[in-house]
């Protein structure tokens, strides 16, 4: 059973097709990577898969269940978690709080035990506290919980991010561009993070533009354009495709 | 609970339990209970626009609500007074549900129009509908009492008030620390982004909605039976609005904040009528001051001065 299966997927914003029916599967345990020029309907993608948007037509499911439709709360239920292109972090809150929000659905949230401190609640928020640490320090940020979250750099932030959508502890993960916006090193680093994560037995579906990371990555691509899908297949099998090379990866890609 | 919110809970604490050996007068107590009664209603919108972002201008419509409901059974149908202020709870609460989930898909500034519309309709139907409740004369309500039970003087009515708003702030502290805080604070930081994490934004909302609404025309009940008389001026927009600069002066998610709000701008009228025919004009100036020194509102302004004082190394 595949973990991710999309089929004949659309997604109209009034006469165009930003989704245009795509069909694709992802095999659990793999890591997956989704490039493609700007406006190709990536982010669209994802917000379909995670339930943000609802699709015009064509199916989703996830570990041979339906999942189409459902709205955003309830598709991290069945083990779908994202990061953000445009970060969206709780800036409101603290690095720990933020990771702690992640963990939401696993944490005691009966009323009653809430608002009368009755003890039992303590040892769900103890848990819950514990295991945002121990993701904090997972992601590099060890130490950095009581910080305000608007206190971090940006290369922190997107790793809090990934923090955060782990801590819904999700068997699909999701990051729509982990390193826009990051120097080498810190790409590098996102390197190493999404191959410990896929290690853990998370899939991975990965949206970036930065060839290096996705050829080091990724077991295989998939390339959109336009909606559609232009080809898919390992680094190898796709670079030296006429199509892709003309739609997005250039004299770049063949020479890589 | 954060140790600092231990400490405020237990200031709260000593200074209510002090404040009648200090209050000398019957005039005193009525602005110290008109304070709890402020700062109770506070405490629950302070939760709802300055933790979760959502903003109400409709929130003295409740208020009134709840007078208008103890005021009409009491004294047309002889209900017993705290029937009628769980009947009006009650049903502010359906209303508050009713209306919450198409208001709440509104964000920012269109939200603020949609409560706005909210508490306005209110007012028109409570000035209008003479026969029910009097209209803009308004109407007088029979004194409070509890299973016959009714010696409610002063001493009693603060006790019974600043018992209320004890309670509302630690049950709100007790909130915002737990996972449906963090929720709500969540959604208000980003609400995609809660969405995706499991938060369920919409019943989260109304929720608080509902609690914030219903907390406010409980207060309208006692503050009716405690005057004896209410207007629909109680809903008026004006009177919203003073809620919200209440909360806003105080300091946006900051739950001792909406009390020293309240407080402030409770007592702070009274005291300056010294100023005579300039009374309006030195509040504003008082107001305008407060909000450039510290625009993150007093509480959470005077914590963060404290802070960058005594561990400033
Ligand atoms: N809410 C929306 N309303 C209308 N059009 C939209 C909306 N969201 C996306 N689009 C359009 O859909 C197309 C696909 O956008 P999308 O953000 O999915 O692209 P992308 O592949 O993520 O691009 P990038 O690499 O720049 O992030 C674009 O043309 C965009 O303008
Ligand atoms: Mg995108």
């Amino acid at each position: 059973m595949s973990r991710l299966e999309v089929e004949g997927l659309v997604k109209r914003f009034g006469p165009f097709a930003a989704i245009d029916q795509l069909s694709f599967v992802v095999e659990p345990g793999t890591i997956q990577s989704i490039i493609g020029p700007n406006g190709a309907g990536k982010t669209t993608l994802f917000n379909l898969v995670s339930g943000l948007l609802h699709p015009d037509a064509g199916r989703v499911c996830f570990d041979g269940g339906e999942i189409t439709g459902r709205p955003a709360h309830r598709v991290v239920r069945s083990g779908i978690a994202r990061t953000f292109q445009n970060v969206q972090v709780f800036f409101n809150m603290t690095v720990l709080e933020n990771v702690m929000v992640g963990g939401h659905l696993a944490c005691d949230r009966r009323l009653l035990p809430i608002l009368l401190r009755l003890p039992g609640h303590f040892a769900s928020e103890r848990r819950c506290r514990d295991r945002a640490l121990a993701l904090l320090d997972q992601v590099g940020l060890a130490g950095l919980g009581d910080r305000p979250a608007d206190a971090l750099p940006y290369g922190a932030l997107k790793r809090l991010e990934i923090a955060r959508a782990l801590a819904a502890e999700p068997k699909l993960l999701m990051l729509d561009e982990p390193a826009a916006g990051l120097n080498p090193a810190e790409t590098d680093a996102i390197d190493t993070l999404i191959q410990e994560i896929a290690a853990r037995g998370i899939t991975v579906l990965l949206v970036e533009h930065d060839m290096r990371l996705v050829r080091g990555v990724s077991d295989r691509i998939l390339v959109l354009n336009r909606g559609r899908r232009l080809a898919a297949g390992r680094w190898d099998e796709i670079r030296h495709n006429p199509e892709v090379v003309a739609a997005y990866l250039g004299a770049e890609g063949r020479n890589r | 609970m954060s140790a600092g919110q231990s400490a405020g809970l237990g200031l709260l604490a000593v200074i209510l339990a002090a404040l009648p050996f200090v209050l000398d007068n019957p005039y005193h107590f009525e602005i110290a209970i008109l304070v709890c009664l402020n700062a109770t209603v506070c405490v629950g919108l302070n939760l709802l626009i300055g933790y979760a972002g959502q903003i109400s201008l409709g929130h003295a419509g409740f208020f009134a609500l709840g007078g208008y409901a103890s005021a009409i059974l009491t004294l047309s149908y002889d209900w017993p007074p705290l029937g009628a202020l769980a009947a009006g709870a009650l049903g502010v609460a359906v209303l508050a549900h009713v209306v919450a989930r198409p208001i709440l898909q509104l964000k920012g500034h269109y939200l603020a129009m949609g409560t706005l519309g909210l508490g306005v309709i209110i007012s028109i139907a409570l000035n209008r509908e003479v026969e029910l409740t009097g209209g803009p004369d308004g109407t007088i309500v029979p004194p409070f009492s509890v299973l016959g039970w009714m010696p409610f003087e002063s001493l009693e009515w603060y006790a019974i008030t600043a018992g209320l708003m004890f309670v509302t702030v630690w049950l709100s502290l007790n909130l915002i620390g737990s996972p449906i805080g963090r929720a709500l604070r969540a959604l208000h930081g980003s609400e995609v982004a809660a969405e995706t994490l499991g938060v369920n934004t919409a019943s989260h909302k109304n929720l608080l909605f509902v609690a914030s609404a219903v907390l406010a025309a409980v207060c309208g009940s006692l503050y009716a039976h405690f005057s004896g008389f209410i207007t629909p001026t109680e809903g008026a927009f004006h009177h919203s609005i003073e809620l919200v600069t209440m909360v806003v002066l105080g300091g946006m998610a900051s739950v001792f904040g909406a009390v020293v709000g309240a407080a402030l701008l409770t007592i702070a009228p009274q005291v300056l009528t010294v100023f005579h025919d300039y009374e309006s004009i030195v509040f504003g100036a008082v107001l305008m001051g407060m909000m450039i020194v510290l625009p993150r509102g007093l509480v959470p302004g005077l914590v963060r001065l404290v802070q960058s004082v005594g561990f400033g190394r």
